[in-house]
């Protein structure tokens, strides 16, 4: 029970502070979901997570949903269910709420000044959290100093080749995803 | 717009359509073809204007659409059907999932892939990060806001509603409305 109040609590907070898309409270719902350890997830379990949200369809932030499940569910799946179900209400509802209650009055602000600074003004910071994000799953995705060095290479250049390939083409992800989950499955063993 | 306004249950069915077939990101690029092309509920112009509403309101840019083009269609249970059709197949995808990793995540084949696909998911954000940020990088005063964010949020764990309040308002400042009388450089 306790757990669950506090998954509510984390993650209707991160709903209401995405400025800019999901992706901007990567670095501190991860810095958060590790340091609750009684939530059981680890900086290599949330990467995992993270990664495992990229390959289903629809809002790949939907994987919140799994740190609930995985908060809640050690004991039986049913109590993981209720642990994804909330999350998920904890993470969609606060800002759909918000925007379903803006958008109604939203036209009364569309000639102020200020909307332009302030889009302006969140742009840089956004992005600064985006690339937060990058650096929290990166540093147990991409690299981990426990890992041999040809490892390390393998993850970092696996990163880099994807980033080079989306700007000559846009390949769909899904399948740049599922490539190097196959790539991975030859490669990246450590005995 | 001759036709009479869909049920909670078609906006249901069509965002279901959408939240099942969108592998890989890019959804609101989805979402603008079915609404905007296939369905014809909403005017480009209406569907711009209601993603520059969700990217400047806290909360996902495509669950944000969704809830506005389905309050314009049928009010707060247009709204609850989109979203819930948008969300509810990867959720329950990704529930198979989560229990596969689960039970096989130590297993030496799946790890393998699964390190696979992690690199790989950092790759994919980076580069839609990248994407979106060139302006922002380019130029010294943001990228100077982008570093301070980066460290504060990324290296030094300063909560995100610190960094928001702190950060946010100066660099809003820097952008702020000047008076016309102002002389332009």
């Amino acid at each position: 029970m306790k757990e669950l109040v506090q998954l509510i609590n984390v993650f209707s907070l991160l709903s209401l502070l995405a400025v800019g898309g999901g992706s901007a409270v990567l670095p501190q719902m991860e810095h958060e979901t590790v340091e609750h350890k009684e939530w059981h997830v680890s900086a290599d379990s949330f990467a995992s997570i993270y990664s495992l949200g990229q390959m289903a369809p629809g809002p790949n932030m939907t994987m919140v949903g799994l740190i609930g499940f995985k908060a809640m569910g050690k004991d039986s799946i049913p109590a993981g269910l209720a642990g994804m179900i909330v999350v998920l209400l904890a993470f969609y509802l606060p800002s759909s709420f918000l925007v379903y209650v803006t958008s109604h009055v939203w036209d009364a602000f569309k000639e102020n000044p200020w909307r332009d600074a302030i889009q302006k003004g969140m742009a840089p910071v956004t992005i600064g959290l985006m690339l937060a994000g990058v650096y929290a799953v990166g540093k147990t995705a991409s690299f981990q100093a426990s890992r041999p060095d040809w490892f390390n290479a393998v993850t970092i250049t696996i990163g880099l080749a994807i980033v080079a390939l989306l700007f000559i083409r846009r390949f769909n992800p899904a399948v740049l995803i599922l490539l190097s989950g196959v790539l991975g499955w030859f490669v990246l063993r450590l005995n | 717009m001759s036709e009479p306004a869909p049920t909670p249950t078609k906006i249901f069915r069509v965002f279901f359509g959408i939240g099942i077939t969108s592998f890989g990101g890019g959804l609101v690029a989805y979402l603008q073809d079915e609404i905007v092309g296939k369905q014809k509920w909403m005017t480009e112009d209406d569907f711009l204007a209601a993603l520059e509403i969700g990217q400047t309101l806290p909360g996902l840019n495509s669950a944000n659409v969704a809830i506005i083009a389905g309050r314009k269609l049928a009010g707060p249970r247009g709204s609850l059907a989109a979203l819930l059709g948008l969300v509810l197949p990867g959720a329950v995808i990704l529930c198979i999932l989560g229990v596969l990793y689960e039970r096989f995540h130590k297993n030496p084949d799946v790890a393998a892939a699964l390190a696979g696909i992690a690199a790989a998911a950092v790759g994919l954000l980076l580069q839609v990060t990248l994407k979106i940020g060139k302006k922002q990088l380019l130029r010294p005063l943001d990228l100077l806001f982008v570093i301070v964010t980066f460290v504060l949020s990324g290296i030094l764990h300063v909560s995100l509603v610190a960094v928001l309040f702190l950060v946010a308002p100066i660099a809003v400042m820097l952008y702020r409305p000047r008076s016309n009388k102002a002389p332009t450089p």
